[in-house]
C-alpha cells in the first residue's frame, strides 16, 4: 500500500513538472496572443494541481494523517485560473479591437465595460433618499 | 527513493519554467502577455514553494502558497480592471 502511494506521488510529481514546463514553454512559443492565453491557464494549472496532490500524498506517507490544506490551494487555483483567463481575454479584446466594431450584447444595455460610471453625487443622493 | 528523484525532476521543471517566464516577461509583445506572464510566474512559484515543503517535510509552506495564490489572482484581476476601466474599485 505504501509502495503504491509512493509510486503514485512520484508519477504525479513527474506529470506536474512536465505540465508546468509545457505551459511556460507554450507561453513563449505560441504565435497569437489569444493562443498564448491557453498554455499557462490550462497546462500550468494542471501541473500545479498535480504537484499539490503529490505533496498531500507525501505528507500522508510521512505523518500518517491527511491534511486538507493542499486541497484548499488546489481548489482555489482551479477556481481562479478561468477567471483570470476571462479577464485577460476581455482586456486583450478591448485593447486591440476597435470599440465601434464590437457586436451588440443583446441585453438592451451597452457592454458593461463601456458603461458610464454612475456619478458619485447621484449615488450619494440615492443613498440619502433611501435612508429617509 | 523514487520520490526523491521525482521531486528533483519536478523542481528542475518548475525552475526552468520560471526562467522561460522571465524571458517572456522581457520580450512580451503585448501588455496582456506581460500580465499573463506575471500570473504564470505566481503559479510556478506556488509550485516551487509546495515542492520545497515536500523536500523539507514541513507544513508551514502551505500558508505561504495559499497567500501567494490569493495575491496573485487579485493582482491579475486588478491589472486587468485598471486597463479596462481606468480604476480598480469604483
Amino acid at each position: 500500500m505504501i509502495e503504491i502511494a509512493q509510486y503514485v506521488a512520484a508519477a504525479l510529481l513527474v506529470l506536474g513538472g512536465i505540465f508546468g514546463l509545457t505551459g511556460s514553454y507554450g507561453l513563449l512559443r505560441l504565435k497569437d496572443p489569444m493562443q498564448r492565453l491557453h498554455a499557462p491557464t490550462k497546462a500550468s494549472t494542471v501541473g500545479v494541481g498535480a504537484a499539490l496532490i503529490a505533496s498531500a500524498i507525501s505528507h500522508f506517507l510521512a505523518n500518517g494523517h491527511l491534511t486538507w490544506q493542499e486541497l484548499l490551494v488546489t481548489i482555489f487555483l482551479f477556481v481562479t485560473a478561468p477567471l483570470s483567463a476571462l479577464f485577460l481575454a476581455k482586456t486583450h479584446i478591448f485593447l486591440t479591437i476597435n470599440r465601434a466594431e464590437l457586436p451588440d450584447p443583446d441585453t438592451g444595455t451597452p457592454w458593461a465595460t463601456l458603461d458610464e460610471r454612475p456619478p458619485v453625487e447621484q449615488m450619494v443622493l440615492a443613498r440619502d433618499h433611501q435612508d429617509i | 527513493m523514487i520520490l526523491a528523484y521525482a521531486l528533483y525532476f519536478a523542481l528542475a521543471c518548475f525552475g526552468l519554467a520560471l526562467v522561460l517566464n522571465l524571458i517572456r516577461l522581457f520580450t512580451a509583445p503585448t501588455l496582456t502577455d506581460r500580465i499573463l506572464t506575471v500570473d504564470t510566474m505566481a503559479v510556478n512559484v506556488i509550485a516551487l514553494i509546495v515542492l520545497y515543503g515536500v523536500w523539507n517535510g514541513s507544513q508551514i509552506s502551505f500558508e505561504a502558497a495559499m497567500l501567494l495564490a490569493l495575491t496573485g489572482f487579485v493582482a491579475t484581476v486588478a491589472y486587468c480592471k485598471y486597463l479596462l476601466r481606468g480604476s480598480i474599485i469604483e
